[in-house]
C-alpha cells in the first residue's frame, strides 16, 4: 500500500517551543490512524501541520504524494479542527451551500440535502446555527468536512460534543469512507470509540512518537494498555 | 471553479451575513452620517467654502467608515475558525482577499450613497451635477480602499488591537488614492471638465494593490 501521508524527521516550533520533535511517521492509503496523547502532546499541531495550515520548521511531508497545502493536497483533504468551521448567522443548509459551492460539489443541491438527513439536521435545516445546541454544530461540522467525500480525512477530536447515537453516526461515517478507500488521521481522547474505529494507531508525548503501529486486540479490550507500555509519564 | 467565481462566492457568502446581521452596515452608516451632521453643525461655511472642502470632508469620511466595515471582513472568520476551513479547503487565499474586497465594497458604495444623499440635503449642494463620472469616482476609490483593507485586515487578524491598528498602518498607504478622489470631486461638485491625471493615479493605485493582494495573499493568511 501507498503512503497517504508520510512525515520525515519533521520539527515544528512555536517560538522556541518544539511541539513536534523529529517525527517520523508513514500512514497507509484506505488506513484509518487514531492519533492519542494526552493535553498539549502535539495531536493538534500535527492535523494542522498535514492540512497546510501551519508551517513546520525541519524535516519533510508529503501528504497524497504532494507537499501539504499545494492544491492537490487540498482538494483531497477533509480537515475538521477544534473550531467548527461553520457560520453562526447562516443556516445549516446555507452553511452547506456555500461549502458545496466553495469546493465544487458535483449535483449541489442533491448532495447537501442527503448530507442534511444523513446528520439528522433536515428538518432543523433552514434555522440559523447559533440556535443549535453543540451536538447539532458538530453534525453539521461533520455533514460539512464529508460533503466533497475527502480521500483524506483529519479530524481533530471529532467525537466532542456527541452523544451515543451521533457518535455511532460517526462511526459508520467514517467506516463508509474506509470503504470507499479513503484514510483517516483522527485525534481523540475517547479511547474506547477510537480503538473500535481505528485500524492504527499513534501515541504522542510531548511532541515525541511514542508508538507507531496497527491496533491489536489487546489495545480493544483494554483501552489504556497503550499508554501503560508506551508513555514515560505511565499508564491512565 | 476559477479563482474569480470563488472571490464571488466568498462575496455572496459574506453579503448573505451582513444582511442578516447589518452589523457593518449600520455601524459604518451611523458612523458617515453622524460625522457629516457634526461637520454640518460645527462650521458655518459659505456654499463656496463647502464646495472647496466638500471632497475631502467626503472622502476621509468615507475612509473612516470604511475601516468599520473591512475590520468586519476577516473578524467573520475567526468565531468556530471558519478560517481554517476555508484555508484547507482548494480555494485560494487570493480569492479569499479578494471576495472580502468586493463584499467590502459593495457595503461601502451603499455607506457612501447615504451619505451623498444626506450631506445634499445638510450642506445645501447639488452632487448630481456629473451623476456618471461621480460614480465612476467611487467605484475606483472605494475598491483601492477595500483592497487595501482586505489585505491589511487579513494581516492584523491575529491582533488583539485589530480595530486600532489597522486604520493606523493603512491610512498612510491610502493618500494618493484620497488626494486622487478628493481632487475628482470638487471637480465634479464644482461641475468642472474630467481630469484624466487623477483618474491614472486612481487606476493604477487600484491596479498595483489588487496585484500585490493577489501574490501575497497566501503568505499573509497561511505563514
Amino acid at each position: 500500500m501507498p503512503a497517504a501521508i508520510s512525515l520525515e524527521g519533521v520539527w515544528k516550533y512555536y517560538g522556541d517551543y518544539p511541539a513536534l520533535r523529529d517525527y517520523t511517521l508513514k500512514i497507509e492509503e484506505g488506513s484509518c490512524c487514531a492519533i492519542l496523547g494526552r493535553n498539549g502532546a502535539g495531536k493538534t499541531t500535527l492535523l494542522r501541520v498535514l492540512a497546510g495550515l501551519s508551517p513546520f520548521q525541519k524535516g519533510s511531508i508529503a501528504v497524497l504524494g504532494s507537499k501539504p497545502r499545494s492544491s492537490e493536497a487540498r482538494r483531497a483533504i477533509g480537515f475538521l479542527g477544534h473550531g467548527i468551521g461553520v457560520y453562526e448567522d447562516l443556516t445549516a443548509k446555507e452553511n452547506l451551500d456555500f461549502f458545496a459551492t466553495a469546493l465544487n460539489v458535483p449535483k449541489e443541491k442533491q448532495t447537501v440535502s442527503a448530507w442534511l438527513e444523513r446528520v439528522d439536521l433536515a428538518r432543523v435545516a433552514n434555522i440559523p446555527v447559533r440556535q443549535y445546541s453543540r451536538g447539532m454544530r458538530q453534525r453539521l461540522a461533520l455533514a460539512r468536512t464529508f460533503l466533497a467525500s475527502p480521500r483524506l480525512f483529519l479530524l481533530d477530536e471529532p467525537f466532542t460534543s456527541l452523544d451515543d447515537r451521533a457518535i455511532k453516526m460517526l462511526g459508520e461515517l467514517l467506516r463508509d469512507a474506509r470503504d470507499r478507500g479513503a484514510t483517516i488521521l483522527f485525534s481523540t481522547h475517547q479511547l474506547r470509540e477510537a480503538m473500535e474505529i481505528a485500524s492504527h494507531v499513534a501515541l504522542i508525548e510531548q511532541g515525541k512518537l511514542r508508538h507507531a503501529g496497527e491496533r491489536t486486540r489487546e489495545m480493544l479490550e483494554d483501552p489504556g494498555f497503550l499508554y501503560r507500555e508506551h508513555t514515560e509519564l505511565g499508564g491512565l | 471553479m476559477n479563482a474569480f467565481s470563488q472571490a464571488l462566492s466568498i462575496a455572496r457568502k459574506d453579503l448573505a451575513i451582513e444582511l442578516r446581521t447589518k452589523e457593518s452596515l449600520n455601524s459604518a452608516g451611523a458612523f458617515a452620517v453622524v460625522i457629516l451632521l457634526l461637520f454640518s453643525f460645527a462650521f458655518d461655511l459659505s456654499p463656496e467654502e463647502t464646495k472647496d472642502i466638500s471632497g475631502g470632508l467626503l472622502w476621509l469620511c468615507f475612509s473612516f467608515a470604511g475601516a468599520l466595515v473591512f475590520n468586519r471582513g476577516f473578524a467573520r472568520e475567526m468565531p468556530n475558525e471558519c478560517l481554517d476551513a476555508l484555508l484547507s479547503s482548494p480555494l485560494s487565499a487570493a480569492s479569499l482577499v479578494i471576495g472580502k474586497a468586493i463584499t467590502s465594497a459593495l457595503l461601502l458604495l451603499v455607506v457612501e450613497a447615504i451619505s451623498f444623499f444626506v450631506y445634499g440635503i445638510f450642506y445645501d449642494t447639488n452632487w448630481l451635477k456629473q451623476p456618471w463620472s461621480l460614480l465612476a469616482v467611487c467605484v475606483f476609490a472605494t475598491w483601492g480602499i477595500c483592497v487595501i483593507g482586505s489585505v491589511f485586515g487579513a494581516l492584523t487578524i491575529n491582533l488583539r488591537l485589530r480595530e486600532l491598528m489597522l486604520p493606523v498602518i493603512i491610512y498612510p498607504l491610502l493618500i494618493p488614492l484620497l488626494i486622487a478622489s478628493i481632487e475628482m470631486t470638487n471637480l465634479f461638485l464644482t461641475n468642472q471638465a474630467f481630469n484624466f491625471m487623477w483618474l491614472r493615479v486612481l487606476l493604477v493605485f487600484d491596479i498595483v494593490f489588487t496585484c500585490l493582494a493577489v501574490a501575497l495573499a497566501e503568505i499573509i493568511l497561511v505563514n
